[in-house]
């Protein structure tokens, strides 16, 4: 019988999709996908209930899930981040159950474990044949890697491929291949390519963020990891893309040829591998057209699954051979605890994603953040979520000074030695309070929404409900 | 000391605010801010102090807050003051 | 030591309170063109009351006031003093009365706050053709001037050139606003490299700008700072040969030698004197390195 099936509806159909269920959906569409919201929609219409959904990440594209909820039609989400409208509607007690919030690396650990089970993975295909040779390189949605589906479609009970690129058999390449796909339906659009990749990724041009970024480069520099072979991953935000540009003339001027970069990639990093700054780049998850393009054309740019990319579970991991990781925060405390996944009133707008495993694997992990943002300081006394523990957090660099974790002398050492400004994080809390005034603390609910569960398996914290 | 006519200074950027002072009897003053749970209280005892400093008694005042600093907070009250027209020396 | 000076937008809180993180030498609070003629009062309160929390303390302090023919300029004067800059820049000086007028508004407000009269220098923009010939003049009016400064812009403008990036046109300018400066025993700075966004194009302004023998340079960007800081510190083989001239000449006079040549040129005064100055630059930047 053909795996190809003449809607949506049939393959859900032939799924077996029914009450109680979890779907999975991968986010390599970002912003832009279309197909959670669609495979839902038509959930609803079949008149099913209780389903749990299980993301690898969730955007304010996903809003119509708000409506679903209500509804009952989705009464549980397990997610790796969660954007800030769905966080806002979790936050004030949208679901009965608390949100799971895991890690990149801690999803596919779990799914592959069997702890947690998929009935259903629906894979959102930028190219496709009929039996399910998937790709992500080729098609109007093209997203590049498709790493983060990869364990969906070895575990789940059924695996849907969707597509709106339906190409002759075999498509080439299939980074998922047919020997894991149940069906295979066409639709008329998987996704919005504004939404999925930028044209270009822009590095900041405030200038906060660019002094931010080149004392990290600097701390780069003088950490004694920047060699030959050196590794190196940054997130594609504000300050952390900016490190790029910093660290670049550095590497030139010393000689450096990097091994490879990880992570998220974007068209900086794939010039530093065009340029011979890196022999390797590692991609699971593209972030702008450049990347895509060479993650097709250029043999030197591989896509790797989020098990590769980051599990705990896994023989071994890209993480634990990483030498730098440049990441964010929006709250950090007095021992290096780090919070990705609230704001600063305790609200919902992100998660992990792969901020703890990367902390953990990598030799050197660097929090890049303003020192307050809009009067509210980043170092607090205690975070309201603890996203990333802090014994797996190396410094923290702000644009008054830098903090380095007691439980690294040595570094805090050649930090001072090379003249850079490096506090006790107490004191950039107090710096930052000074011009600040101290923020009162929020008052939060009694009812759990979310849980946050370590790349482990354990559960590190508890977000609480918005009064 | 009454206010003589509308009149507002600041802006609406980051860090900035945007403050509108009114004749009115009495003192009312109403802040919006994006840092209200943390500050809420600090901005409107910084704008009532700014306006007793310079002897307003009867106002209305609007506070539109984007996480300024009190600094900005109080030049901004301060300039609305001038603007409106009435400064006791 | 002031090598780089960065232009702060002075009715921006969101630039004000991290105007001090750019590793810049000195930052200009600026209450002329960078704020609009509605706003100058709502800049000339919030830079007074930035100052005073901030403090500002890792750099030197700047303020640029409008010209002294606006109405803005002795309110601004007056309530900028009271902050103690190092310097306040007057704005379209054209000729040595300007900077006597400008000196007594400030003696007037150091009076009115108790500061010593001549706590606060002048740094005279020189932007008019006029205010270029006259630079001499300009530099000699009064004690307080403590540099001068070129600004290209409305100076181009005002000379009907085209302002280019090479900078032929203001050659002539550059030249000359030395020399006066130099002549009158003042610092020297040369004006701001506009485009943000040519990296090969700053360093060749700022390397010009060493060559004609400025005191440093000011920016509108911080991203030329660095830049800026880097040509204008002594190098490592200047600071090395400097203490070579000093220990040759030392060593001279022990052994009563007149005349003394160093790897076969001769040492003689100004050669000694520029190994001080260097010795004592690298002196003073000790702390902060660029």
């Amino acid at each position: 019988m053909s795996k190809l099936c003449d809607s949506l509806r049939q393959a859900m159909e032939r799924a077996g999709l029914k009450d109680g269920m979890t779907l999975s959906f991968h986010h390599h569409l970002r912003n832009g996908d279309h197909v959670l919201n669609m495979v839902l929609e038509e959930a609803a219409r079949m008149g099913v209930k209780d389903l749990t959904v299980q993301a690898s990440s969730l955007f304010d594209v996903h809003a119509p899930l708000i409506g679903h909820i209500q509804r009952g039609v989705v009464t549980g989400i397990e997610t790796d981040y969660m954007g800030g409208v769905l966080g806002k509607a979790v936050s004030q007690g949208l679901l009965d159950r608390p949100v799971v919030f895991r890690s990149h690396g801690g999803r596919p650990a779990a799914i592959e474990s069997g702890r947690v089970h998929i009935d259903i993975a629906f894979i959102a295909a930028p190219t496709a044949d009929c039996q399910g040779n998937l790709n992500g390189v080729y098609g109007p949605a093209a997203c590049g890697s498709l790493g983060y589906a990869f364990s969906d479609a070895r575990c789940a009970g059924k695996v849907v491929a969707v597509t709106d690129n339906l190409v002759p058999y075999p498509a080439s390449p299939a980074s998922i291949d047919e020997t894991l796909v149940d069906y295979v339906v066409r639709v008329d659009c998987i996704g919005d390519p504004q939404g999925i990749v930028s044209g270009t990724t822009r590095i900041t041009r405030d200038p906060v963020g660019l002094r931010i970024a080149q004392y990290a480069a600097q701390v780069i520099e003088h950490s004694g990891l920047l060699k030959d072979g050196f590794s190196f991953q940054t997130g594609a935000g504000g300050a952390s893309l900016a490190v790029t540009q910093y660290l670049r003339p550095i590497m030139k001027q010393m000689g450096i040829k990097g091994g490879f970069g990880l992570g998220g990639i974007t068209g900086y990093l794939v010039d530093m591998l065009e340029e011979g700054y890196f022999e390797q780049l590692l991609d699971v998850q593209c972030f702008d057209l450049r990347a895509v393009q060479s993650i097709r054309d250029n043999p030197r740019h591989q896509e790797i699954s989020a098990m590769r990319y980051a599990s705990p579970t896994a023989k071994s991991a890209a993480v634990d051979n990483l030498d730098v990781v440049i990441l964010g925060a929006t709250q950090i405390d007095d021992h290096f605890n780090v919070n990705v996944h609230t704001d600063s009133s305790g609200q919902i707008m992100g998660g992990a994603g792969g901020h703890s495993d990367t902390a953990a694997g990598a030799k050197l992990t660097m929090i890049v953040a303003p020192l307050f943002r809009a009067r509210l300081p980043i170092v607090v006394d205690q975070v309201l979520a603890v996203s990333t523990p802090g014994d797996t957090v190396d410094v923290l660099v702000t644009q008054r000074g830098i903090a380095v974790n007691p439980a690294k002398p040595q570094l805090k050492a050649q930090l001072e030695q090379a003249g850079l400004p490096v506090y006790p994080i107490q004191e950039l809390r107090e710096m930052a309070q000074r011009l600040t005034g101290v923020p009162q603390p929020v008052p939060r609910g009694d009812r759990v929404v979310g849980l946050v569960e370590y790349r482990d398996g354990r559960i590190i914290d508890e977000i609480y409900q918005i009064p | 000391m009454k206010i003589g006519r509308s009149a507002a200074a600041g802006s609406l950027e980051s860090s900035d605010a945007m403050v509108t002072i009114s004749p009115g009897e009495g003192m009312t003053v109403e802040i919006e801010s994006v840092v209200m749970k943390q500050f809420g209280p600090a901005i409107e005892a910084a704008v009532r102090q700014e306006l007793a400093r310079q002897g307003v008694e009867d106002a209305l005042v609007r506070v539109q807050d984007k996480g300024a600093l009190e600094c900005t907070i109080r030049a901004r009250v301060e300039t609305a003051i001038l603007r409106a027209g009435e400064v006791k020396a | 030591m002031i090598r780089s000076m960065l232009f702060i937008p002075g009715n921006s809180p969101a630039m004000l309170q991290n105007a001090d993180i750019h590793r810049a030498d000195a930052i200009i609070l600026d209450l002329e063109d960078a704020v609009s003629p509605d706003q100058k009062d709502a800049a000339r309160i919030l830079v007074r009351n930035a100052v005073r929390t901030l403090g500002f303390s890792g750099c030197r302090l700047i303020i640029r006031v409008n010209p002294i023919d606006t109405p803005y300029c002795a309110l601004d004067v007056s309530s900028v003093v009271p902050l103690k800059p190092d310097m306040i820049m007057p704005t379209k000086v054209s000729g040595p009365q300007t900077v006597k007028d400008m000196s007594h508004l400030v003696a007037q407000a150091e009076a009115a706050c108790g500061l010593a009269e001549g706590t606060v220098g002048l740094i005279p923009l020189l932007e008019t053709c006029e205010g270029i010939e006259n630079a001499y003049a300009i530099a000699k009016a009064d004690p307080r001037v403590r540099a001068l400064f070129l600004g290209a812009e409305d100076l181009t403008s005002d000379m009907r050139a085209k302002r280019t990036k090479a900078g032929g046109e203001i050659g002539y300018s550059r030249g000359r606003i030395v020399m006066a400066a130099r002549a009158a025993g003042v610092e020297v700075y040369d004006t701001p490299f506009t485009d943000v966004n040519d990296e090969e194009g700053i360093l060749q302004d700022v390397a010009l700008a060493k060559s004609l023998g400025f005191t440093g340079k000011a920016a509108i960007s911080p991203r030329h700072v660095e830049a800026i800081n880097r040509a204008f510190s002594p190098t490592p083989e200047e600071i090395a040969y400097a203490q070579e001239v000093l220990e040759i000449i030392e060593e001279a006079r022990r052994m009563g030698k007149g005349a003394i040549a160093l790897r076969g040129k001769m040492i003689d005064k100004p050669i000694v004197d520029r190994a001080k100055y260097v010795l004592e630059m690298a002196r003073m930047l000790g702390g902060k390195p660029e």
